[in-house]
């Protein structure tokens, strides 16, 4: 299974997104307004580096146990009537679902947002079955109607805007209202309200699993996963096999450090924690649960230098900062996860072969390290990453262009040559008056002695464009 | 109930980790740093109630302050603020000691009153889909966030506080904590004595929200539109 969204080689990927004018607008927009949020939510809460610490901590000794975990988390869903199936691979996890849908011969599934099943192409598996799959986070549900994929894991429709969203429910749902935001989610609202109330099967992703209680734990501001939760009689989750946590009290931790990484908030209106199945005489909630724990490559990462990459939260934070995201998009990485940890993650997951660029699509600044709440060291990562592709013998474009002497990462000293080299604008958020304060990663050190001058004003798209030109010869 | 395939899979992740698969014994540690337990150390409940109030506003929401007396015309008024119409309820004894029925006879005689009734089954469900208002009591209340926080069972399904239009959460002052810690603090200890945690805990804070339309906040999405917190002294 392929995490590569479509078969376009990682040019043409970028180019695209960096001809997508709207996109990049609302990207850097994006960009700037979370991380204004998390700057704010850690300034408010004080110590935030000794929560990232014990973020770091809790994921650490979580992940360096995860059979023990994964066993008792087992043992509790079943003891609360839920059927547990450990999935080593996507086909596993996708031929177990289809088989439980056949069985309830469903016609129609409502799903919560979840990363995991666009991992594993869970909707195209569905498709076969004949069964109507409604996404029901407000974001993807766009996409599913014109047939787009995510490019952003928080805000997964940030690259469209609200005109193309108005004529998409117009052609695809009869919509005659105006593009005015409030107009369009209410019409959202009354047609999914019909599909909840419609639906056999509900299929969530998973925040946070709790161990010891067997406890699934989702968070989101629209109320959709709780309506997955409480209509259907059936009901599904897909959990990545590193989305646990020992108990209660650290699922409070990190998802206090997500809310407030992910969208500047200190806790999202619904954090919602079920367990198994309902109890007897209770109305609300499945009464057939099942848990589909996945790997699908996951495990690559344990025990090698790789590890930390299985802490992350998907808070998007690194996503966040990263200027190179900026300016090529989220769907340039051709990953289902997109940014620093998208570059660090799919590889692990899927094999150097269809992604050997992404390591690439990083300027190192480090902003994406400094910004997780879990402390990995994700330009570290992309580092070994490229070393090991470079060992491999397998020279990707990139590598080779950079050989070629623009020297854009290599030699030394790296940070004055990052900072004179990458694009004038990848810095823009903290050049002010032509000067660099308080620059991301290593430039901080730097800015903290003396202010930089700003590198000459040369764009990504200048810049791109040489980086072609280079590589084809 | 089954499970499938685990002993291949967690052997699996054991033989990557380099040691023997472990089924007992891992001891969770004490973290080195804590900073969870600092926020807001010492407050009285009359801070908190400050925290909490000011947070209603950040997350959208209304806050009405009032004591047990004064409850019934608190309640009424912010029920005709939504129009009145239709009110689902938890079968719930905080309902009679917090003088419900009285403050519903207040109400149009065309006011229709739902209190959850688990014998007809699905039928609760769809009520509450039809409801204007939906109300709980809150049975344990976050001040940093402005969070209620609820314990569902069967004379409280999920949907009175997710599928009506309007939310109303009536919050006894004595269920003020801090922060999710303390709720979570809680939970975690009745579970170390063997209790079973209810089906679902819901923790909410405001009507529901998203920003999936050009990062525009457009409030009230799949859950309720608008939402009031009402503060009760005891
Ligand atoms: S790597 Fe860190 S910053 Fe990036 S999404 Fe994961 S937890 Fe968030």
């Amino acid at each position: 299974m392929s995490l590569k969204l479509e078969d376009i080689p990682f040019e043409e990927g970028v180019q695209k997104g960096i001809e997508n004018d709207f996109m990049r607008q609302a990207v850097s927009g994006a960009q700037g307004r979370f991380r204004a949020g998390r700057l704010k939510q850690a300034q408010e809460l004080g110590n935030w580096e000794d929560w990232r610490k014990l973020g770091e901590e809790i994921r650490t000794h979580t992940v360096n146990h995860i059979d023990f975990y994964l066993h008792q988390l087992s043992e509790q869903v079943e003891k609360r009537g839920g059927h547990v199936y450990f999935a080593e691979t996507a086909e596993e996890a996708n031929s177990y679902i289809k088989q439980v849908i056949q069985t309830k011969n469903a016609k129609k599934i409502v799903k919560s947002k979840s990363m995991v099943t666009e991992e594993i192409g869970l909707n195209d598996a569905l498709a076969e079955t004949g069964t109507e799959v409604v996404e029901s986070d407000l974001g993807e549900w766009i996409l599913q109607l014109e047939g787009d994929h995510p490019s952003h894991i928080v805000t997964p429709a940030l690259h469209k805007n609200k005109e193309q969203i108005r004529k998409t429910f117009a052609q695809k749902r009869g919509y005659t209202g105006s593009s005015e935001p409030e107009e369009l989610a209410a019409f959202a609202r009354k047609q999914l309200r019909s599909d909840f109330l419609q639906a056999d099967v509900g299929i969530t992703g998973c925040n946070f699993a709790i161990a010891e209680s067997g406890t699934i734990t989702l968070v989101t501001n629209e109320g959709n996963a709780d309506m997955v939760w409480t209509v259907p009689d059936t009901l599904i989750t897909v959990m990545g096999m590193e989305r646990i946590v020992p108990t209660w009290e650290e699922m409070e931790v990190l998802v206090g450090l997500l809310t407030r990484s992910a969208v500047g908030q200190k806790l999202t209106s619904y954090i919602t924690a079920y367990t198994g199945c309902r109890e007897e005489d209770e109305i609300d909630g499945p009464n057939d649960y099942h848990l589909v724990i996945v790997d699908n490559g996951r495990s690559n990462a344990l025990g090698t230098e790789f590890q930390a990459a299985l802490h992350c939260i998907r808070c998007g934070s690194c996503i966040n900062v990263c200027p190179v995201y900026r300016h090529i998009g989220g769907h340039a990485y051709n990953s289902v996860y997109p940014g620093p940890i998208g570059a660090v993650l799919t590889p692990v997951l899927d094999g150097y072969d269809d992604h050997k660029d992404l390591p690439y699509a990083s300027s190192l600044c480090g902003a994406c390290t400094e910004a997780c709440p879990v402390r990995i060291p994700l330009h570290e990562m992309l580092v070994l990453h490229r070393q090991k592709i470079v060992e491999n013998g397998d020279t990707p474009f990139a590598e080779k262009m950079m050989m070629k002497g623009v020297g854009m990462w290599g030699g030394s000293p790296f940070v004055y040559k990052m900072s004179t080299k990458l694009a004038h604008s990848a810095l823009k958020p903290w050049t002010k008056d032509e000067t660099i304060e308080n620059g991301p990663g290593p430039l901080k050190a730097w800015t903290a002695v003396r202010n930089l001058a700003a590198p000459p004003k040369q764009s990504f798209r200048s810049w791109f464009e040489n980086r072609k030109k280079d590589g084809e010869n | 109930m089954a499970v499938y395939n685990r002993d291949e899979f967690l052997n699996k992740l054991a033989a990557k980790l380099g040691r023997p698969r472990r089924t007992e014994g891992v001891v969770r540690p004490v973290w080195r740093v804590n900073p969870q337990y600092e926020v807001f150390k010492g407050m009285d409940q009359e801070e908190l109630v400050d925290i909490f109030a000011n947070q209603c506003e950040a997350i959208h929401t209304d806050f009405v302050r009032t004591d047990v007396a004064h409850l019934k015309n608190v309640l009424v008024d912010v029920i005709k603020s939504y129009g009145g119409e239709s009110i689902i309820l938890p079968k719930d004894p905080r309902n009679e000691i917090y003088g419900l029925p009285d403050c519903f006879n207040e109400l149009q005689q065309d006011t229709n009153i739902h209190v959850w009734d688990y014998t007809i089954g699905k039928e609760n469900e769809k009520i509450a889909e039809r409801a204007n208002i939906g109300i709980t009591f809150s049975d344990i209340t976050l001040a940093e966030t402005a969070t209620v926080t609820l314990f569902h069972n069967k004379h409280h399904g999920r949907s009175i506080s997710l599928m009506p239009k309007n939310y109303i959460a009536i919050i006894p002052k004595s269920t003020l904590v801090p922060r999710m810690t303390q709720a979570a603090a809680i939970i975690h200890e009745k579970i170390e004595k063997g209790e079973l945690v209810a089906s679902c805990v819901s923790f909410i804070s405001g009507p529901s929200n998203s920003a999936d339309i050009e990062m525009n906040l457009i409030v009230g999405v799949h859950g309720p539109v608008k939402a009031t917190y009402i503060l009760v002294d005891e």
